[in-house]
This record gives structure tokens, sequence and C-alpha cells, in this order.
């Protein structure tokens, strides 16, 4: 994206603000980040209706192909949660996605993909409040951004991701 | 993979009295559900976990022909064991079933915005029942567990937990790397706070040990390799010259912990022989070495408190070169000392303080602390040295004691006393370093060997601190006294026991459910490239004739393989691939 566009984009984008319902999807691992999403919930801390959760037993098991995917069915964000690290369930599944997750990054930025509209984060079980911060900041950073213009004919080079 | 047969789903919403029906517009969820692809059924029900909503489950699953169940209700970490039961009673495999959390991450945290709640419900309900599409029923496998245990070590906590399982009837062989019984309560005179000998609780131990015949003992072993899993490891080891291959159902690790050794020159140790470690005076002390002093110093948390450990990547050192590498340079860094509390050794200097002062009540004995930790009723313990006249002096962590020769034999220590305000002088006989209990080298081979990580401080780490205390990663190994942390002996003893009853539930069970959602590798698609087999931290994946296979009794179904899997090759059951794009894809289409 060049300046000028990204300049314009962003001047929509904020006239938007108002109307602009994002939809962000988040990847929680079953031990750590679901937890504490349930936490918030067992707290009534208000977040948001933007997020959808997706669980999976680990954050290892997350493959950036499952990102990648969202964007192009239209998410407007991403985020990915686990244990922090050192808490792992599975000793060390955390730090696999982390390593996944800068390598996703530097495809996204080859994409043209905001860098803000992929997040990791480290949420135990006991961080419900983090968790409903999270969500608060990401829509609102989401909305900042605008819709995602990731669509389907710009990716077209998704096979060469894909083996 | 594929649909076997059409899915019949069937869609529960739970109102769950007004917790989800007092924001959610239930009805209206019920209504879309209806909606779906495959759906065929779908009802609202009071609280679906009452005896009345399960029941029309199961009603339901019969009369409908339902081969998949959604349950749109709470959180799953809670009620997803009663359902799937439920589901089982009525003849649907349990890995058939599926739930919506609309309770915790959705009537609860949107409570004021029933609109935008409702619909979100939808989309979770959406989401599930695609995701339940592409469900398949998973078995559980069963696997023998050899009724035989392992004990590594034959210290205080080795010896409590091979004679606990040995009294309930179970072969133990217990391991020892020196010739001798007994690890480093063998080389203590007394012990605290009773003041006791050590040889009044080690002896009778090693002696109800060596005579128990449900007992193996293997001194002067050296473990050459662990491979299994829980309920069938193989052991192999060498006794002397002679090579002895065990199998095992359980591994119980208790190899103990080393006294730290300051480096040369740290506090003039190994400089000066006037200064040793509190552990060799108490041996001095033990064996009559020690002759009237006029005055004996002690200076606590050397080597502890101290240095920084960069965490996690010494469990890692068992992986890569590169984080061996890594480690061996924090290694040499971490000699400058470890950056946890030794827990015993305040109790440890106060014991040989009162003991000088018993046996020369004339001698003066100075504690220099810098924080003094004298926990549980270990404070009598301290308060009884005051009584005896031992001088506690408070020093500061970043003005250490000087210690330099002094005539007639003795030594000079300076030190910066923190309550007179001013720099004090001591002539003394003796110094002792009170260092901390830590890990030794070993253990990262152990480690290795049973493929089990290694906490922050390069201890054994347990599954969790707080709930399974004695239990490792890895299913079927245990951990027994100060392999996993500095204990005292009552410490000890108690995880020792722990870790035995711990083991013995798996031996007295004899068969073992194994984990459903594990990895499984289509061959035709695997190239043998060994990414799986290095990123397991279960040792699951093993690659043979060129393909990977799966161990399943060794898998505990994370799925890192499965994501890092360069040709996809890696399918995990009940979180695949298909199960979770079907949840993104459905997330989007409205």
């Amino acid at each position: 994206m060049s300046e000028v566009e990204s300049v314009q984009r962003a001047g929509e984008a904020k006239a938007d603000i108002a109307s602009f319902d994002p939809r962000i999807l988040v990847f929680t691992c079953n031990w750590c980040s679901y937890a504490g999403a349930d936490l918030a919930g067992t707290s009534r801390l208000q977040h948001p209706p933007n997020a959808r959760i997706i669980r999976t037993m680990c954050s290892g098991r997350i493959d950036p192909i499952f990102v990648l995917e969202a964007l192009r069915d239209g998410a407007d964000g991403v985020i990915v949660t686990g244990c922090h690290p050192g808490d792992c369930h599975y000793v060390k599944g955390n730090f696999r996605a982390e390593k996944r997750f800068h390598f996703l990054k530097m495809a996204l930025k080859k994409l043209g993909v905001e860098e803000d509209r992929v997040r990791l984060a480290w949420i135990s079980a006991g961080e419900g409040e983090k968790f409903s911060l999270l969500v608060k900041d990401m829509v609102n950073r989401v909305k900042e951004l605008g819709p995602s213009s990731f669509k389907p004919s710009k990716i077209k080079s998704m096979e060469v991701l894909t083996p | 993979m594929t649909i076997l047969e059409e899915p019949r789903i069937g869609v529960f919403v739970c109102h769950c009295g007004i917790n989800i029906g007092g924001v959610v517009n239930v009805p209206d969820v019920v209504e879309y559900a209806k909606t779906l692809p495959n759906v065929v059924w779908a009802e609202g029900n009071l609280y679906t976990c009452s005896e009345a909503g399960l029941s029309s489950i199961k009603d339901s699953i019969k009369k409908n022909g339902l081969n998949r169940v959604v349950v749109a209700s709470c959180t799953p970490r809670t009620h997803e064991p009663l359902f799937r039961s439920t589901c089982e009673e009525a003849g649907l495999n349990k890995y058939l079933f599926e739930m919506a959390n609309i309770r915790e991450q959705c009537s609860w945290v949107h409570s004021h915005q029933p609109e935008e709640a409702t619909m979100k419900a939808r989309d979770i309900v959406r989401m599930a029942a695609a995701r339940a599409r592409w469900l398949e029923p998973q078995d559980e496998p069963e696997v023998d567990v050899s009724d035989s245990a392992m004990v590594i070590g034959a210290g205080i906590s080795g010896l409590t937990a091979a004679v606990t399982l040995a009294n309930q009837g179970f072969k133990v062989h217990l391991v020892e790397k020196d010739p001798q019984l007994g690890g480093i309560t063998r080389r203590l005179g007394k012990i605290y706070p009773t003041l006791q000998d050590s040889s009044e609780i080690i002896d009778p131990l090693i002696k109800t040990a060596t005579s128990n015949k449900n007992i193996e003992i293997y001194t002067s072993a050296t473990l050459k390799d662990i491979s299994g899993y829980v309920g069938n490891f193989k052991v192999a080891l060498k006794k002397g010259a002679e090579d002895v291959k065990l199998d095992v159902g359980t591994i119980v690790i208790a190899s103990g912990a080393l006294n730290y050794e300051p480096p040369k020159g740290s506090f003039q140790y190994r400089v000066l022989d006037k200064v040793v470690t509190q552990l060799q005076l108490e041996e001095m002390l033990a064996h009559g070495k020690l002759a009237e002093p006029e005055r004996i110093l002690m200076i606590q948390c050397v080597g502890s408190r101290i240095g920084e450990v960069w965490t996690y990547e010494l469990s890692d050192m068992t992986q890569s070169f590169a984080a061996r590498l890594l480690s061996k340079i924090l290694g040499a860094k971490k000699e400058e000392g470890w950056p946890y509390c030794s827990k015993i050794c305040c109790m440890n200097a106060i014991k040989n303080a009162i003991r000088i002062k018993e046996l020369w009540p004339k001698a003066h004995v100075d504690i220099l602390f810098s924080d003094l930790r004298t926990y549980k009723e270990y404070e009598d313990f301290y308060r009884r040295a005051r009584r005896l006249e031992v001088k506690f002096i408070r020093y500061i962590r970043e003005i250490p004691p000087g210690i330099v020769e002094a005539p007639d034999n003795k030594l000079k220590v300076t030190v910066y006393d923190t309550l007179a305000g001013v720099e004090t002088e001591f002539l003394c006989d003796l110094v002792a370093l009170s260092t901390p209990l830590c890990p030794s080298k070993e253990d990262v081979m152990l480690a290795r060997m049973l493929k089990v990580p290694l906490g922050p401080d390069g201890f054994f780490m347990e599954a969790h601190p707080k709930l399974r205390p004695v239990d490792c990663q890895s299913d079927g190994i245990f951990i027994a006294g100060t392999a996993c942390g500095p204990k005292d002996i009552p410490e000890s003893i108690i995880s020792a026991k722990a870790a035995a009853a711990r083991a013995s539930i798996l031996m007295a069970n004899k068969k073992l459910k194994a984990e459903a959602l594990t990895a499984d590798v289509n061959t035709d698609l695997c190239i043998g490239c060994g990414l799986c087999e290095e990123l397991c931290p279960y040792g699951a994946h093993k690659i043979e004739k060129g393909k990977s296979t799966t161990i399943a009794a060794l898998c505990r179904g994370c799925g890192v393989c499965a994501a890092d899997c360069p040709r996809r090759a890696i399918t995990m059951r009940h979180y695949g691939d298909r199960q979770i794009l079907a949840q993104v894809e459905a997330m989007m289409a409205q």
C-alpha cells in the first residue's frame, strides 16, 4: 500500500468508526487463555461483543494458515492467545506459537496487511481482566484501522503459503 | 477427513435461568439454529444440565436420530464432562458432542447489550454446529501398566518412596549412583530442630530398604537409557561392569540436590583453608575434627538469592545444539549463584551455632545474615540460639564481608553492621559459608533421558506447582524430595510418600486409559523430515523407515506437530485443520 493510499484509507476509516463493527477472532488455548476468558465472564467484566473465540488445546496448535484463512474470510482482526511463557500445559507449545507468529507477521507485511490486525497475547487462567482489556483495546485499534482490505482477490499468492 | 454419515445435529440452547435467558433472546437463537446446515433439531431448555434437560437430550438423540449434539450454555471447562457422559448414555460417542459457550463468553460479558449478545450467541452456535459437522468418534485406548517401579536416587526421599511402594506390594528397583545408600542425609551430623543424630533416621530406613524382598538395590549404578511410556518404561543401566535391563511401570525421580560450592576466591573459599562451607563444618563437628574455637563466624546467603537465571531455555537444552550452547554460556554465568532462597540454610546455621554453643559454651558464634528466614516452628529455634547468646548481625548484600588472614592462625573479617551503623572487625578461627542446595549438572542428562522438563532454577519441574506438586509433565513419572527444589527432611519425606502414593494409583489400577486426542500421521504425505520428532515435547514422534510414527501413549495432544508439519501430514484428532477451519469459515458466514 502506498503512503497516499494509507492516508486516504485512514481518513475513510475515521469516518466509518461509528458504523464499523469489526469482527475479531480470538484463538485461545484450553488451559490458560480460555479459562481467562471464562473468568472475565464470571467476573462480569463487560467488553465489546465483537470477539468470537475458537478453542484449541494449545496455542502451539495455531497454524498461521488459520489466521490467514480468517483474514481472507473477512475477519478484521485476529488475536492468538496462550499461557504465559513457562506456564504452557504442554511444556513449550506457546514458544512455538510465538515463533510462528513472527513469521506470520512477516508474511502479512508482504501481503500488505496492517501489523495491528494480528496480535499475540499471553493470558493466564487468572487474568480475566487482562482478557477483557485485550478485547477492548483490539476493538479500538481495529476500528481505527477500518475494515480489512485483505480480500481473496488480493492474495492469489496464498497458494505459495499452503504446500 | 471425510464425513462418514450425513450429520444430524441437535442443538440445545440453555436459558440457564436468567443467566443467559435474561440477556440473550434464546427462542430467537433456537429458531436461527434450525436454519443451519445439517441441524435437524433445536430446542431451548430452562436448564439443560438439569435432569429434565439431560433426558431431553437423550430422548432427542433416539427420537430424531441425532449423531451430533451441540449444547449452547456455559463453559465446557465445567459442564462438558456431564454432557459428554449423557451422550454416551444415549449410545453416542462422547467426542461427537460440542459445546457453545454463550454464558461466560456472551451473556455475562454483554449483559447491557441484549441485541448484540443475541447476534453473538447466534454466531457462537453457528460456529459450534459447523465444527460439529466435522467431528469424528474417537477411542480411548487402554494401556497395560507394569506393577514395578524404579526409584532414582537412594537418599532419604528415594529410600522413603521405595519402602512405601514396596510395602504396598509393588516391585521396586532402587538405583543409586554412589556405592552407599543414604545420600546427603548421611553426611549430616545432627538434624534440626530435634538435634538428633541423622543416623537415627537414615540407618533404620536403609535397613528396612535392604531387608525388604520387594526392593532390588543397584548401587554404583549409572542410567544408560530410558525409553517407553507410562506403564511400560524400558530402562538400561550399568551396575559396575554389569549391564541390567529393567521394565517398569512408573518412575520416581529422587535424585536430590547438591550443596553448592562457591567458586574459588569467593569469600576466600579454597584460598584460605579456614573458610569452609556449612556442610563441611557439619562434617567437622560430626567427626570431632574441630578443636575448641574462640569465635566462629557464619555468613548466610552465599551463592543464593543472587544471580540471574534466564528462565525456560534451560529446559530446552535437551533439544537443540544452539540451545545447548546457549545454556552453556548461561551455565557459566549461573556459577555466580542461584536466584532462589534455599530455605534450609538459616535453620542449618542456627543448628550448627547451637551445637557449637552446647559443646563449648565459651565460644562465640556470630551469624552474618541479610534476611533471616526461620519459618514455621523454627522461630523457636532462632530464639533458642539467641538465649545461648549466638549473635545475629545484619550485613548488606552490596557490601559483602571482607576476609583476610590474621596472625595466630586466625581470620580477620570486616563487616558493615547495619544495626550499629559502623564497620566491625572480628577475629575468628573459622568462617562457615551457608551455601544453598542446587541442582546437579547430571539432572540435565537425566531430564533428557526421561524427556521431562527442568524448571527455571534447574530443578525438575512439577506439572503444577499447587495442584500436582509431585507429578511430572509426563505421565508415570513423579518427583520426590530435593530433586524439585530445596527441602528439609520432613518435607522430603512428605513429597516422597506423596510421589509413592501417586505412582501406586497407576500401578494398582493395572490399566490406563490413554489420551484420545492424539496426533495421526498420514504416511502417504509424510516425507520423514523429522521436524515433528524434534518439536514434540513428549517424544511421541519417531521416524521409522523414513516415515513418522506416533506413539499414542506418549502423545498428549498439544498439536504443535500438526501446526508445523511442512507437508500437513499430521492430523490432530478432534482438533484437526478441518474442524478448526470450519469454525473460522462459520464465524464469517452470516
